[in-house]
């Protein structure tokens, strides 16, 4: 039970620090309402061309639109989380002392970057999704409980997020540059999870990959259990599956990160 | 003697922009591998348009391979800013923890110390990726080629590479006066070459006369390239404004290095 | 050599500053850093400045500097308006920040050094007999392939001061150059500053919280507090302005009745342990021989006033504008 409670402290912190910064959040939600405008407008384009595309109409492209302008800070789908944090800390050697902390490195880091998820969801999400169903077409579901199915969506798709970010982190044990690492990540995680184009319009083999890859647990699961087009619980099974294998893979290769550490003496 | 300022800039920023070069070129696997790596993915963008042709043949009434020289127009020269002075996109970073300081008590502009400041070499792969592109565009593309046409090319690419640089120096200077601005700063910047890669068409008139008149990102690519393409211009601009980037870049240029120098004197005479 | 080197003449620097007061609403007010600062700096002296945090020292390094446009007042560093031909006097000081480091942190402190030799165009030669003697006089031999953010804070702060040093600055301003430091390193970095002193004449102005950095390097302190300047003098005349006392603690064989002897009292005592307090400027070698000889003594040690307590004491004694001592 203490153990719980540590963790729910944790995410508090992780709340509460990005709620200090104030001006950013505004920044940034005045980033994402650009992208969103631009992006809209190619995709009415593209829909006026082909009706339909993907499964969707118009008003449902939209949506994906500001879906994703809402979902981008908070599940980090170009990073910008705690992984900075960390492959800081990695880089300087401070990592040493956190694995002495009487709390697990990774549930440690995972509370702290759920915390922070809320926080932009929120502060980041609200406003430019607000913005783009007050200008743009939208299709929105009325039945709450739809609502809360795509809730849980997004938790799911955090813990996801989470596990591939701690991969990532972690390279930092082995490699130098981490900035490229981290450019990596956001460059795949853009594309891999629709932030330029839906999954469901990617064509043949190359779509059943991407829509395969945990990727497609953070923005077009989602969006599509939103939008009623996708079963929840098919969604949640693919998402936990995901984050289990993430989650698992994370503490092996925590395990021997950490092995390298107490080798090399920090 | 001392040299003039451009000059002496231009030498701090070799200086310094050479010995970030150096250091990563010491470690040449890790170096190797995120060139690589970032040349690969870079392209997935690109890869995106690609999936949307594969869905129509028309976007905004423009073909692939214009869409695909508009693109390789706005990628290329804001890959050129992007390898230069990407760092100024960090500037508040630097004022907020006060390293800012550091660079005034040197010998040399703060603007070329802050710009050449971790430079990475790494970013040609965006550049890279952008002349590909911008090639297979001049291939593929359909146009009657004149020495005039064929001439505005490198200044399209110079003149877009300038705005940008433009845009990165002003935005530098407003994250002097705002810290936490550096998303704005994305807004522009990325935000500016990602709406330059489709056509004007696509978008709503207000926002096409905002980049035209406001911040004027269409000179980098979409006016010149509308000559070059033999489409009508946005907005019923004159046919002489296919040739004015080399203008519009210069007086973009003045006007932040105005900005620049107003954003350095406030933190002169705030402190932070 | 009284050539005067650093000039200021009523020099002022206000801040606006804005603060939250709640979610929307801002409070603005004005701040007065500096206010009305005057005083020289003859070429080749060596000058403690001090004062409490906020006093305005750092405020004054950065004008000095050029880093901050004065508000008002007159200010001229070699001759020059340091705010305005900031890149010019750049070549001619060296500035080290206590805090923060100038060296670029993820490279090998070495290429710190190369960078600042072609930016400052030093020539080869003399670039190269700089960086031998402060590699030798700092002991940064080992450390220069080291990356500077692999440093300690001492060995930082040696590789910081190099730096500043390569382009024979004539002058040189150290914010808070010991802060931090261990004894050693503290040892190390004062003797090289004070020969730097002797030996090339170069005009040093440091801030400080640690009194001994005055002491051992300093023949002028000027303190300053509110952005006023409050004194400027020697050290020794500093004690007398603001009564400060140093302590000798004794510890005697046995419990005994406390100690007395001229001009010490005893503030403290605890078992055979006392403790002693007496005016800073006299003689701690003439008080412990007095105690020595009428007292069964088996150890002892002298504490030295640290400089809050000097200022606080400074304003205890002093009212009015009399606080404002400027011999």
């Amino acid at each position: 039970m203490g153990a719980a409670r540590l963790y729910v402290a944790v995410a508090a912190g992780g709340f509460r620090r990005y709620a200090t910064y104030r001006a950013a959040t505004a920044a940034g939600v005045f980033t994402n309402t650009v992208f969103g405008v631009i992006l809209v407008h190619t995709y009415l384009a593209l829909w006026d061309e082909r009706p339909h595309l993907g499964g969707y109409d118009q008003a449902q492209a939209v949506t994906y639109v500001w879906l994703g302008q809402a979902l981008l800070a908070g599940l980090a789908i170009q990073g910008g989380g705690f992984e900075n944090e960390l492959m800081e800390r990695i880089r300087t050697g401070d990592v040493a002392i956190d694995l002495y902390r009487p709390a697990d490195l990774q549930m440690w880091w995972l509370a702290s970057d759920l915390g922070r998820s809320l926080f932009q969801l929120l502060g980041r999400g609200v406003v430019p999704f607000v913005v783009g169903a007050l200008f743009f077409p939208v299709a929105l579901p009325d039945d709450p409980l739809i609502w809360l199915a795509f809730g849980v969506a997004v938790v799911l798709g955090a813990v996801v997020s989470f596990g591939i970010r701690y991969l990532v982190a972690l390279s930092a044990f082995w490699l130098l540059d981490g900035k490229g690492m981290l450019q990596l990540l956001m460059i795949t995680g853009v594309f891999c999870s629709g932030m330029t184009l839906p999954l469901n319009v990617f064509p043949g083999v190359l779509g059943e990959v991407v829509r395969a890859l945990p990727w497609s647990a953070l923005l077009q699961l989602p969006a599509d259990v939103l939008m009623g087009k996708a079963d929840p619980l098919g969604a949640y099974v693919f998402a936990v599956a995901w984050a289990v294998v993430l989650l698992v893979g994370g503490r092996l290769l925590e395990s021997a990160a950490t092995r390298r550490v107490v080798v090399q003496g920090g | 003697m001392e040299s003039s300022r451009p000059v002496g800039g231009l030498r701090a920023y070799g200086l310094i922009a050479g010995m970030w070069i150096r250091s990563s070129l010491a470690y040449r696997a890790s170096f190797a591998m995120t060139v690589l790596g970032n040349l690969l993915l870079s392209g997935l963008d690109f890869v995106a348009i690609l999936l949307m042709f594969s869905q129509v043949d028309a976007l905004g009434g423009y073909r692939l391979p214009e869409v695909a020289l508009l693109y390789g127009l706005s990628v290329t020269s804001f890959g050129l800013t992007d390898l230069m002075c990407n760092s100024l996109g960090q500037l508040g970073q630097r004022v907020r923890d006060g390293t800012l300081d550091t660079l005034l008590v040197r010998p040399a502009p703060v603007l070329a110390q802050a710009a050449a400041d971790r430079f990475a070499l790494r970013r040609v792969a965006r550049l890279t990726q952008g002349m590909l592109v911008l090639g297979y565009a001049l291939v593929a593309v359909d146009v009657d080629w004149t020495p005039l046409k064929v001439l505005l090319l490198p200044v399209m690419l110079v003149s877009g590479a300038a705005i940008f640089g433009a845009v990165f120096v002003a935005g530098a200077a407003f994250q002097i006066l705002v810290q936490d601005a550096a998303e704005v700063q994305s807004a522009f910047t990325y935000g500016g070459t990602t709406l330059l890669q489709y056509p004007p068409t696509v978008f709503g008139k207000e926002l096409v006369r905002g980049v035209t008149f406001v911040l004027p990102l269409a000179f980098v690519n979409w006016v010149p390239a509308a000559y070059v393409l033999g489409r009508p211009y946005p907005l019923g601009l004159p046919e002489w404004a296919a040739f004015a980037p080399p203008l519009v870049a210069v007086g973009c240029c003045a006007l932040a290095g105005l900005a620049w120098r107003v954003g350095l004197r406030s933190y002169r005479s705030t402190g932070s | 050599m009284d050539t005067v080197f650093i000039e200021l003449d009523g020099v002022e620097k206000v801040f606006d500053v804005r603060r939250r007061t709640g979610f929307l609403k801002r409070e603005r007010r004005q701040v007065r850093a500096v206010d009305s600062l005057s005083f020289t700096v003859p070429r080749g002296e060596m000058v403690g400045y001090i004062g409490p945090n906020g006093a305005g020292k750092s405020t004054t390094i950065k004008m000095l500097t050029g880093i901050l446009t004065p508000s008002g007042g007159r200010l001229r560093v070699a001759g020059i308006d340091p705010s305005r031909e900031r890149t010019r006097l750049a070549r001619r000081i060296g500035v080290v920040f206590g805090q923060r480091t100038t060296l670029w942190w993820d490279l090998p402190l070495i290429d710190s050094y190369k960078l600042m030799h072609r930016m400052y165009r030093i020539p080869d030669a003399r670039y190269r007999e700089n960086l031998d003697r402060c590699v030798e006089l700092l002991e940064l031999a080992d450390l220069l392939e080291v990356p500077v953010r692999q440093l300690s804070l001492g060995q930082r702060m040696r590789g910081d001061i190099a730096a500043a040093l390569l382009h024979d600055p004539e002058v040189l301003y150290l914010d808070e150059p010991t802060i931090g430091l261990d004894v050693i390193s503290k040892a190390k970095v004062r003797e090289f500053l004070r020969e730097l002193n002797t030996e090339r004449g170069t005009t040093v102005l440091l801030t400080t919280h640690d009194l001994q950095d005055i002491e051992q390097l300093c023949s002028r302190v000027m303190v300053i507090d509110h952005g006023r300047l409050m004194y400027d003098g020697p050290l020794a005349g500093l004690h007398e302005v603001g009564e400060s006392e140093r302590t000798l603690v004794v510890d005697l064989e046995r419990e005994l009745p406390p100690i007395d002897v001229a001009p010490a009292r005893v503030v403290k005592v605890e078992g055979p342990r006392q403790w002693l307090a007496f005016p800073a400027h006299e003689s701690a070698a003439a008080l412990v021989a007095r105690v020595a000889a009428e007292y069964p003594l088996v150890d002892l040690s002298v504490r030295e006033p640290d400089i809050e307590a000097v200022i606080a004491k400074m304003y205890a004694g002093a009212s009015g504008e009399a606080q404002r001592v400027v011999p």
